[in-house]
């Protein structure tokens, strides 16, 4: 019994660090008070978008796909992979939760709205903490 | 005197077992602790041919929520125009109607003023039945290249809570209780009463250049 528990254990240790991937740039989310929760996250897509964290970079506005920078033009190949390591049932229900610093200005984030919907992926969420407002 | 055949005594591995649950179900937990929130919406596909298809809205039936770059925030409908200097004004504080309150009353239109979107009867099905709704409102926020993100949720979360609230009296009107204890079912059919019409413009450059 010990055994199998240790190897769930296990299991769950390193699914947990591999999952989240590290933050190359300042995302403090905004708030908002009727924020909704993201249902199964294995359909869920992220986008990072702030300031680098590192300082050599700058200060403005970077965006982050899986764990490298990279420009709003590289967005609908980054969602055709997503999708394509998808499920075929699940592939229409992909969602794309945009995490952006509340700083950012929105001529970026309509860019990467823009670049979403030549790429088909429709459904979208602004991320948000919920929030005391 | 040499004991070659010492014993070494047996560790006591009874209790590992409890130990490594607590430690499972705490990576369980932490594991499903960053659920990530957010508003949900929606976006058109993208246009088919070069020159934009333009859905006409008729003027009443359109509130335009506009964003500008200082992060002030006008709503416009053939009522006339409000202004909101910053985020506590959208919440009514200082003494002008809420953005919630006048996105309230734009997708109701209680008092079938001419200046609000056309209410059409339709039937929702039991027990709302044929009521009259503002079926073809559009709530379109706009904003600058230069508007903050943080000013652009702010508006886009209180348009969002004139809905939810409107479903939540909703729930309680036809089914009397909270729109959260309805069936799926019910869901459906107060949401399709109050749907969010809410439309993100395509990108305008007000500023001009780049």
């Amino acid at each position: 019994m010990p055994d199998i528990v240790f190897a769930i254990l296990f299991f769950f240790m390193v699914t947990t660090t591999m999952r989240s991937e590290e933050l190359l740039v300042r995302v403090k989310v905004p708030t908002a008070s009727e924020v909704q929760k993201l249902e199964k996250k294995s359909l869920v897509t992220y986008i990072n978008i702030g300031p680098p964290l590192d300082m050599r970079l700058g200060t403005g506005t970077q965006m982050q796909l899986n764990d490298r920078f990279a420009h709003v033009t590289e967005i609908q190949d980054y969602i055709a992979q997503e999708k394509a390591s998808m499920n075929e049932a699940d592939q229409p229900l992909m969602t794309v939760s945009i995490k952006a610093d509340e700083d950012t200005r929105m001529q970026y984030i309509t860019e990467v709205k823009q670049a979403l919907r030549q790429a088909y992926a429709l459904k979208i969420s602004y991320s948000a903490r919920t929030g005391e407002n | 005197m040499a004991k070659s055949q010492r014993k070494v005594p047996a560790l006591n591995a009874s209790s590992m077992a409890d130990i490594s649950f607590l430690l499972l179900t705490f990576f369980l937990l932490v594991s499903n602790m960053d659920v990530d929130s957010g508003l949900a919406r929606r976006l058109p596909p993208p246009p088919q041919t070069e020159d934009q298809t333009s859905v006409n809205v008729q003027r009443r039936n359109l509130l335009i929520v506009l964003v500008n770059a200082q992060n002030e925030t006008m709503v416009q409908n053939q009522q006339g125009v409000e202004m909101y200097a910053n985020e506590d004004e959208l919440r009514g504080v200082g003494g002008k109607p809420a953005l919630k309150d006048k996105v309230k009353e734009f997708v109701l239109n209680t008092s079938n003023s001419s200046d609000l979107p056309e209410l059409e009867e339709q039937d929702f099905g039991n027990p709302i039945g044929v009521v009259p709704v503002t079926a073809s409102h559009v709530v379109s926020i706009q904003n600058d290249a230069t508007t903050s993100y943080k000013a652009y949720i702010a508006v886009q979360n209180e348009v969002v809570r004139a809905y939810n609230e409107l479903r939540e009296e909703g729930a309680r009107k036809y089914f009397n209780t909270s729109y959260g204890e309805l069936t799926e079912e019910q869901k459906n059919q107060i949401n399709e009463l109050y749907p969010q019409r809410i439309s993100e413009a395509e990108p305008k450059n007000y500023g001009g250049g780049e």
